[in-house]
């Protein structure tokens, strides 16, 4: 008779040590600093890699097995949002604006988030690291792919969907989500790891994931609530992973201390300027709210970061330098950027529209020291001008920010009357800025961010030499399909219809 | 005190795992929201597998909670019988 056996198991700790630091070796045949050679150059100074800690202690053979299993129930429920007219239960056709923005400006940023950890991964000495990091570039391209797979079933039905590759690359909105990720691919490995692993990931993640998917389970989308908790589940683990390498760095030598300020300062403005295009899609692309983008910031923002930084003040850390300038913002940002988008809405390829008087009476109660004075009546205007037939369309180019990319369409942090703009010249250009936080930027890498390629000089040059049209076929934006009002769209009249068909039996 | 959080999908292999977490800090407020669940606690957050194992009735690995993880704040120190979210503040 056979004895059953129970095999002994290893322990959290040794099985994290044997499968994961046990992997590393010296090398012999060429000198670390040869292998190695990206390191240095930055300013950080690491004594022991060893005191690297991963706190999860996620071995490959786990990850690979819960990655399984979070793929399993992906595509069950994705199967099962194809299989049942999933994309008729939405609260509204308004809401796919917020997807189309999702799948042409974040989801390839998951991308480009993968070829950067795939970089640093081998640019680390350390195999606690090395290891994480590789976790983590599998992590965010599957998170691309998921994503652009679970939003290939609104593609069947609805426009805005079909090129985001060329609208990635090409059209405006666009542009800033990517000069966040092309600035820190192109960064030292640290200061890689501060941008996506602390920045985005820790501060920032929890503003744009968990309440804008709550907000799509709340509108009825059942496919996109899946891919964003598929990926958010991965994204305790990035975050866990950030703080991790802030915390290693601090402790590592004291005079890492004025470089990682630094970094936290650029960051996380360049972050916040990102999430610009998350307060609009909270607070006027969901057609049913879970909360506003004030609500969010004061629970993920304010509450949760609040503690981070009082947590990283034994180190020397200082809340980021636009702080301050962040929490003046927050009561404005997603008006003065949902009337961007309107204005200019021939040219996006997602529609936008003018809110209903519902809409606007929510925002109100949300935002009462702002809305009704200063937006309300820019609204009204604009919806006067819309009932004569003369909808407002502004042609005009939009001055961006030479940093961020935005239009600057931002106030001044202390008078909500008056449009912000910042200049430098440099060796004999000038350029502009929305924000101080953003003129600072680039004064402290000039070098860097004079190369950056702006999507509206690109207007004048070859193959487009200034012509709408001809701009409108470089994107892939087909016109009167792709962009304009929602109000008589084709995703209007076939939401419409195709839901009175699911409901009836006509 | 600061607050630390963790932040479950709303579904039934998270259910019994929130109910040990309620048992186990009982300063914990838990917030149920549109296809999430977010557990607040003042100063720490302790999940323990003996209580999640008590209300699954099997053995849990406590990395199992990975797969329905939303998100957290804090730093995170786990070992084979705990997880731990804390402020050093």
């Amino acid at each position: 008779m056979d004895m059953k056996v129970t095999k002994k198991k290893l322990g959290l700790k040794e099985k994290y040590k044997l499968m994961t630091r046990d992997l590393g070796w010296e090398p012999t045949y060429h000198s670390k600093d040869e292998v190695f050679p990206y390191v240095g150059y930055e300013g950080i100074k690491i004594h022991d890699w060893d005191k690297w800690e991963d706190p999860f202690r996620l071995t490959m053979d786990s990850y690979w097995k819960y990655q399984a299993e979070k793929e399993r129930k992906f595509y069950a429920i994705i199967d099962a949002h194809a299989q049942n007219n999933g994309h008729l239960n939405l609260t509204d056709a308004r809401y796919l604006s917020a997807l189309k923005i999702f799948l042409q400006a974040i989801s390839p940023g998951e991308y480009a988030a993968h070829k950067g950890f795939a970089r640093v991964g081998r640019e680390f000495p350390g195999v606690g690291t090395q290891v994480a990091c590789q976790m983590q570039a599998i992590d965010e391209i599957r998170h691309a792919q998921t994503q652009i797979h679970a939003m290939s079933n609104y593609n069947r039905y609805y426009n805005g969907f079909h090129a985001f590759a060329d609208t990635r690359d090409r059209i405006w909105y666009t542009s800033v989500a990517r000069s966040f990720f092309d600035d820190s691919m192109s960064a030292g490995p640290f200061e890689f790891m501060i941008a996506i692993g602390f920045s985005f990931e820790y501060v920032l993640t929890n503003l744009l994931f968990v309440p804008f998917m709550s907000g799509a389970a709340y509108n009825g989308d059942m496919a996109t609530v899946t891919f964003g908790f598929s990926a958010q589940s991965d994204e305790a683990r990035h975050m866990t992973l950030g703080l991790e390498c802030i915390k290693f760095m601090l402790e590592q030598d004291p005079d890492n201390l004025p470089i990682v300020q630094e970094w936290i300062d650029k960051w996380f403005w360049r972050g916040f300027r990102v999430l610009g295009l998350v307060s609009t899609m909270m607070d006027y692309m969901l057609p049913k709210r879970v909360m506003s983008w004030r609500e969010a910031w004061n629970i993920y923002g304010i509450e949760n970061g609040g503690a981070l930084f009082k947590d990283l003040a034994r180190y020397g850390i200082k809340p980021p330098r636009g702080w301050d300038d962040a929490e003046k913002a927050i009561d404005h940002m997603s008006h003065q950027f949902m009337l961007g988008l309107y204005q200019w809405s021939f040219g996006t390829a997602f529609h936008s529209w003018i809110p209903s008087e519902d809409d606007m009476n929510w925002l109100s109660a949300k935002y009462p020291d702002t809305f009704d004075t200063y937006y309300r009546p820019r609204w009204k205007h604009i919806k006067k001008l819309a009932d004569a037939g003369t909808q407002f369309k502004n042609y005009g180019l939009a001055k961006l920010c030479q940093t961020c990319q935005l239009p600057c369409v931002f106030t001044e942090p202390d008078d909500p009357t008056l449009t912000c703009h910042r200049e430098t010249v440099h060796e004999g250009e000038t350029y502009h800025f929305c924000s101080d936080g953003c003129q600072h930027i680039f004064e402290n890498e000039p070098e860097k961010y004079v190369q950056a390629w702006l999507p509206m000089p690109q207007l004048f040059q070859d193959p487009i030499n200034g012509d709408l049209g001809e701009w409108m076929k470089w994107v892939s934006l087909l016109d009167g399909k792709d962009n304009g009002d929602y109000a008589g769209s084709e995703d209007q009249k076939n939401f419409e219809a195709w839901r009175g068909l699911a409901t009836t039996n006509q | 005190m600061s607050t630390v959080f963790i932040a479950l999908q709303t579904n039934e292999d998270t259910r019994p795992i929130i109910e040990a977490i309620e048992i186990d800090n009982p300063h914990a407020v838990v917030h149920r929201q549109p296809a999430m669940v977010k557990i607040d606690a003042e100063g720490t957050l302790v999940i323990r597998k003996a209580t999640i194992e008590e209300q699954v009735g099997r053995d849990f690995d406590l990395q199992e909670l990975h797969i329905n993880l939303i998100s957290l704040t804090g730093h995170v120190s786990e070992d084979d019988d705990t997880l731990t979210l804390s402020w050093n503040s």
